[in-house]
């Protein structure tokens, strides 16, 4: 081997400052540089998941724009508080929900001057991460359109197996109040359903392996349902 | 000695069969394990596999004489972890669902063992131009093994290739399934241990 350097104290102190400034520069410039570009597909991805929740787009092979265009002219956005009531001079796109969880975001869906169906976005500890998503209500306000998850650190495999479709399919046309109105939330049970399951509209198959994820997206499902009930319960109200 | 001279090529080749660093060395399964239910993901988790194999290899071997030998493996970490984050920056920007796909595992590229164990072994004892024969040679090798465990796993699995489908409907209705199997994790095992085997019997390698 070559030269090695007479390593003194005060070389190796220098050379570990060296790599770090080094390796820092780099980073903070690569992060700078490509924050935009990644600021924009997560918005496109954000956009996207509501757009397809609320089944107003199939696939994901659009251009951006057209995403960003058909989620300006289709989807009414609006943000609510606890009690219900409508909170003014907030944009649902802006809320923080660890910043501000009394503050309820709502993307609902235009066909023409009616709305048809409602988005709520809901997130929760899982098994091992925070998991992400979007509930689609129909207007009714009781039968699920949609479901979809777009973040989380599950296991590849088992828990991660939740933003597949066949999954969030299974949460399709099922509802979240029983006979007396009272909110039961759907329930994602260990396994498969079985003939004769009670209560099959409340329902939907688990993950074999997942329990746990499973359990933790019932928890904060419900939860997220029942902060929006009182709001949900003026809706309600006001078309019936 | 030029560029590609035989005594060089040796650096790329060997990790391919001989010394290959999944099937030889057995370094670097639990990526192999996490990326390989679709071929897509498997390559793109190969090509940032080799990207910083071969960088790292060639920015350690630059230093190789400079870098104090009592904090050598911290200097090589950070490099390496860098190099990490800029490709999952860039994927990020770039190629946004896969790197949603892949979502830790660039990050884990840190500690695949092959990227540390070929600035040790190679790197730091050899010029930059063979380091980075040697990093590409030694990613390759990660790689084709990864691609095919990750054909076999979304042939049988799943039934499609890059996310077409490749088995026909005709035989979905004359009673044929997919191996559930293979997309989860026991079924890489078993496809790795027959790679393994069947590179073994060729290369007649011994394990001690």
């Amino acid at each position: 081997m070559a030269s090695k350097p007479r390593v003194t104290k005060a070389y190796t102190l220098g050379f570990a400052a060296a790599v770090t400034m080094v390796c820092s520069i780099l980073l903070a410039s690569a992060a700078t540089l490509l924050k935009e570009r990644q600021d924009q597909n997560i918005e496109f991805d954000i956009k996207y998941n509501i757009l397809s929740v609320l089944e107003l787009i199939e696939s994901k092979d659009v251009e951006a724009e057209k995403i960003f265009a058909l989620y300006d002219n289709s989807v009414k956005t609006f943000v609510v508080d606890l009690d219900g009531k409508l909170v003014a001079g907030r944009k649902a796109e802006d809320v923080d929900p660890k910043a501000e969880p009394d503050l309820l975001p709502v993307y609902a869906r235009q066909d023409g001057d009616e709305i048809t169906a409602y988005c709520i976005p809901t997130q929760g500890k899982a098994l091992w991460s925070t998991v992400k998503g979007y509930i689609a209500l129909e207007k009714d306000l009781n039968t699920i359109k949609g479901i979809t998850f777009y973040s989380h650190g599950e296991t590849p495999g088992l828990g991660g197996e939740i933003d597949k479709k066949w999954f969030t399919d299974a949460f399709k046309g099922k509802k979240i109040l029983n006979t007396d109105g009272q909110i039961v939330s759907v329930q994602i049970i260990k396994g498969k359903m079985r003939s004769g399951e009670k209560d099959p509209q409340h329902k939907v198959d688990g993950i074999s392996g997942a329990t746990l994820t499973g359990n933790g997206l019932n928890e904060f499902i419900k939860a997220t349902l029942e902060k929006y009930e009182p709001y949900f319960k003026t809706v309600r109200r006001e078309v019936s | 000695m030029s560029p590609l001279s035989k005594k060089n090529m040796v650096f790329l080749k060997d990790p391919f069969m001989d010394n290959n660093p999944i099937a030889t060395q057995v370094l670097g399964i639990c990526s192999a394990l996490a990326v390989t239910v679709q071929l897509q993901t498997a390559i793109v988790m190969s090509i940032a596999v080799i990207a910083v194999v071969a960088f790292s290899n060639v920015l350690i071997s630059l230093i190789r004489n400079k870098v104090p030998s009592n904090i050598r493996i911290i200097v090589e970490l950070a490099i390496i972890a860098t190099l990490v984050i800029l490709v999952d920056q860039v994927l990020k920007a770039f190629l946004y669902d896969i790197s949603k796909q892949l979502s830790v595992f660039v990050g884990l590229i840190i500690t695949n063992c092959i990227v540390l164990g070929r600035a040790e072994a190679f790197a730091l004892q050899n010029k930059p131009w063979p380091s980075f024969l040697d990093g590409i040679g030694n990613g390759l090798g990660y790689s084709m093994i990864l691609i095919v465990v990750a054909f076999g796993r979304e042939l049988l699995g799943s039934g499609s290739l890059f996310g077409y489908q490749v088995i026909p409907d005709a035989a979905y209705a004359a009673g044929y399934q997919n191996m559930g199997l293979m997309v989860l994790a026991p079924g890489a095992f078993i496809l790795l241990g027959l790679i393994i085997w069947v590179q073994r019997t060729i290369t007649g390698t011994v394990a001690d």
